[in-house]
């Protein structure tokens, strides 16, 4: 296929599941600020949640404090965001136009209907009911859009670039949620500062949409360590670090095996799996949560640009 | 101001009488009877498909937004059978001799020699191009895909009213349109025996790999060349790409090396044999052409003359879409195929001509002026519906270059029912059908776009100026 078909393709995705998680981070945010303050309730959340975003750099520029209409301006609509939740449905439906023909028509439905619903947006003042709604719609495109690609597309070169980009953004969003959360994530040793940080802790847990799924797999109470496992290791865990890696990997092998030619993208993420699949929380915290996930994080950039040289451009 | 020098024009659907003609009969009865809800429900389906599917529409200079949809309309236009094969005879016939024009004036130029045509008008003509003198192309072809204007007067005449030989576009609207029709009013299809056009986009690719090079692989490599999104056309050429299953490159995506394409794939440089090109001319190849395009291929022109690439259209084909040189079509016809022109022309003054120009100037408010290479009905001045200032500013356009322009009588183009925000009125329409040729012959689906002037009495139907679309229907005798 064209390398440009296979880079949009690429980033259609990327930027469909940049969406659903920068609008998870909102939904979390909104539900933690909304607690009285002696439950960990505080306006500080709010720059928090646009650090976890990645805009700690750029908000700064534009607003003077971080408010709860401000951050939701900021992340949804704003026009001096690149990554607000509008410009990465524009984006994607845009590179989803330029390769229309390699998707299918529901993914196109999806995403075209997404793109015209938000017109519906502009210019409008929007309510907190309203915010809920359209947090809620960015969910549902995600939804819809990922939906359509497991249900409709063949399984071939066009499907294995279309689930990179969704595995290869996942993974970057999970590392930054740990990289802005990290002091909250104390290992067992340490003493816990009490009832503060538990609802830290769920909040983690409902931006990666997993508070169920941890009472299911540790079948405890809420353990800052435990939520970093479950983060970083736990397979069955779909936006765990190890679990965006072992999708990564085989769709990266699909590719490689069809085209009868592996390369160091293939290298990259097998080391990085099989490290995953090797260490343990304990000897993650014995050398420093926040130095692996930021290991984590350039690892993961590098994969990102490896992939580009060999396939896409 | 054009309402009271409107002239009396055919309407398809009940001539010039009134009386309902035969081919229409059941449309007529299904627009009575139909209740009028029914007909706004699926005016609004019909409108909500287009846009989902995302077949939609740019307009240059109109800076409201990049994407628009050109207005569909339910009622359909009829071309009888016997009809059809009287157009379709002249297609061919028309496309067999734009063919040996093309090949005669880039290379023996008989029909200069024979004085057919003035020389002038050739050589002096901007879609001339020099680079194509003496150039052979593959299999002597230079035009593949041609959208021929048709507009109808009467019951029996019909007037080829332009000649499309470089990119015709469309053909997109000719096909999702009958989808569209399938799906709202499966009875009407029924009662009418209408003839498919959805092989269309098989004949297109059977064409396309008949034009392969002789060096070709077997199993030729066939791409669509498109300018990108952001062009007007975009949807149609990203749809015949998909129907067709073969690539939509960019410039970009193209390259190349020692006078062969290629096209970068994530396994690497594959080569390309047929480009299927909805590039002007002037921005195919930078180093050939105009540097500063940046949606060309450099090296493209090169690889083509070394007859390792055929470009549909070929290069140069413009020259024949020129205006002037249309008013000799029916001798061009002649002097190639030895036949009578099937197909009539507009009577078409030269403004080049003194005597021409001084009836022009004496009648312009009577007449049509176009300039000799515009196209989607822009820089034309229609005389019964201009202003004082505007037939003024072509007096003194005409005046400063009389070689850039022709005029016609303006023509009663045939109506059609049509749904308007007060009913059904008619509103004028004409008829763009594609051909195709190909190495191994002719192919010509039966049917093709229908255009509609939406306004009150314009004569303007270009999609560019507020024109919409309508399915047609060829009647299988």
């Amino acid at each position: 296929m064209l390398s440009r078909t296979a880079d949009s393709l690429y980033w259609v995705s990327r930027y469909v599941e940049r969406a659903e998680y920068l609008a998870r981070i909102l939904e979390a945010t909104t539900r933690l600020s909304n607690l009285p303050s002696s439950y960990g309730g505080a306006a500080s959340e709010w720059i928090s949640a646009v650090k976890t975003a990645g805009c700690g750099e750029i908000f700064p520029q534009h607003h003077d404090s971080a408010t709860e209409s401000s951050v939701h301006h900021f992340l949804c609509f704003s026009p001096d965001n690149p990554s607000s939740i509008r410009n990465c449905i524009e984006v994607a439906r845009s590179n989803a136009r330029a390769v229309r023909t390699a998707l299918t028509s529901e993914m196109w439905d999806a995403l075209n209907g997404a793109w015209l619903e938000l017109k519906k947006y502009d210019g409008k003042k929007l309510t907190r009911d309203d915010y809920g709604r359209f947090i809620e719609f960015v969910k549902a495109l995600s939804l819809t859009f990922d939906g359509s690609a497991y249900r409709t597309m063949l399984r071939s070169d066009a499907y294995w670039f279309s689930r990179l980009g969704v595995y290869v953004e996942r993974a970057d969003n999970t590392a930054r949620i740990l990289d802005v959360k990290y002091h909250v994530l104390l290992p067992e040793t340490e003493k816990v500062g009490g009832s503060l940080d538990y609802f830290q802790w769920t909040t983690i847990l409902r931006e990666v949409s997993a508070l169920t799924a941890y009472h299911w797999v540790y079948r405890e109470s809420i353990k800052p360590w435990l939520v970093a496992d479950l983060l970083i290791f736990n397979r069955q865990m779909p936006r765990s670090l190890a679990s965006c890696y072992e999708n990564i990997s085989r769709f990266l092998d699909a590719i490689g095996d069809s085209y009868s030619r592996q390369g160091p993208a293939q290298r990259m993420a097998r080391k990085t799996l099989s490290t995953l699949a090797n260490r343990k929380i304990t000897d993650i915290y014995d050398h420093g949560l926040h130095e692996f996930i930021t290991d984590f994080i350039n690892d993961n950039n590098r994969l990102g640009s490896t992939i580009s040289e060999q396939y896409l451009i | 101001m054009g309402a009271n020098r409107r002239m009396a024009a055919f309407d398809e659907m009940s001539g010039f009488d009134g009386a309902t003609r035969d081919a229409y009969a059941k449309l007529e009865t299904w627009l009575k009877t139909t209740p009028p809800e029914e007909f706004s429900t699926r005016r609004s389906q019909a409108d909500v498909f287009f846009r989902r599917i995302g077949i939609t529409f740019a307009v240059y200079g109109d800076e409201q937004s990049t994407e628009r949809l050109i207005p569909f309309d339910i009622i359909p236009r009829v071309i009888t059978g016997p009809e059809w094969a009287r157009l379709d005879r002249g297609l061919r016939q028309r496309v067999t001799a734009l063919n040996m024009f093309l090949k005669d004036i880039y290379g023996p130029k008989e029909c200069l020699k024979a004085r057919i045509i003035p020389d002038d008008l050739i050589y002096r003509n901007a879609g001339y191009c020099l680079q194509m003198i003496n150039q052979p192309v593959p299999h002597d072809l230079y035009v593949h895909i041609a959208g021929i204007d048709i507009v109808r007067v009467d019951a029996d005449n019909f007037y080829v009213l332009e000649d499309n030989a470089r990119t015709p576009s469309g053909v997109s609207y000719m096909l999702e349109n009958r989808e569209v029709m399938l799906r709202l009013f499966p009875e009407l299809f029924a009662q009418h025996r209408v003839a498919p056009v959805e092989n269309y986009p098989d004949a297109l690719l059977a064409t396309l790999r008949s034009l392969a090079p002789r060096t070709a692989a077997k199993d030729p490599n066939v791409v669509l060349l498109t300018p990108g999104q952001f062009n007007s056309a975009f949807y149609e050429h990203s749809f015949l790409a998909d129907k067709l299953g073969i690539e939509l490159v960019e410039g970009t995506d193209l390259f190349v090396r020692d006078e062969v394409v290629y096209m970068r794939t994530t396994q690497g440089p594959k080569r390309v044999d047929v480009i299927y090109r909805r590039i002007d001319d002037d921005y195919i190849d930078p180093l050939a052409f105009r540097a500063d395009s940046v949606l060309g291929v450099p090296g493209l022109i090169s690889a083509y003359k070394a007859g390792n690439v055929t470009l549909t259209n070929a290069v140069g084909t413009g020259v024949s879409d020129d205006k002037a040189v249309y008013s000799y079509m029916p001798e061009i016809v002649k002097f190639y195929t030895g036949e009578e022109p099937v197909l009539k022309n507009v009577p078409t003054f030269r403004c080049r001509e003194p005597d021409a120009l001084k009836y022009v100037l004496d009648n312009l408010g009577d007449l049509v002026v176009k300039e000799v290479n515009g196209s989607g009905g822009y820089g034309m001045l229609v005389g019964p519906h201009a202003t004082k200032a505007q037939i003024e500013t072509f007096r003194k356009k005409l005046k400063h270059e009389p070689e850039g322009f022709i005029a016609q009588p303006t023509l009663a183009l045939s109506t059609c029912p049509t749904f308007v925000a007060s009913g059904v009125a008619p509103r004028h329409v004409d008829l763009r059908p594609f051909v195709l040729t190909g190495s191994d012959g002719i192919r010509c689906v039966p049917g093709g776009l229908t255009r509609v002037a939406l306004k009150d009495g314009s004569l303007v139907v270009n999609s560019s100026q507020g024109g919409g679309t309508k399915d047609t229907w060829v009647l299988d005798a």
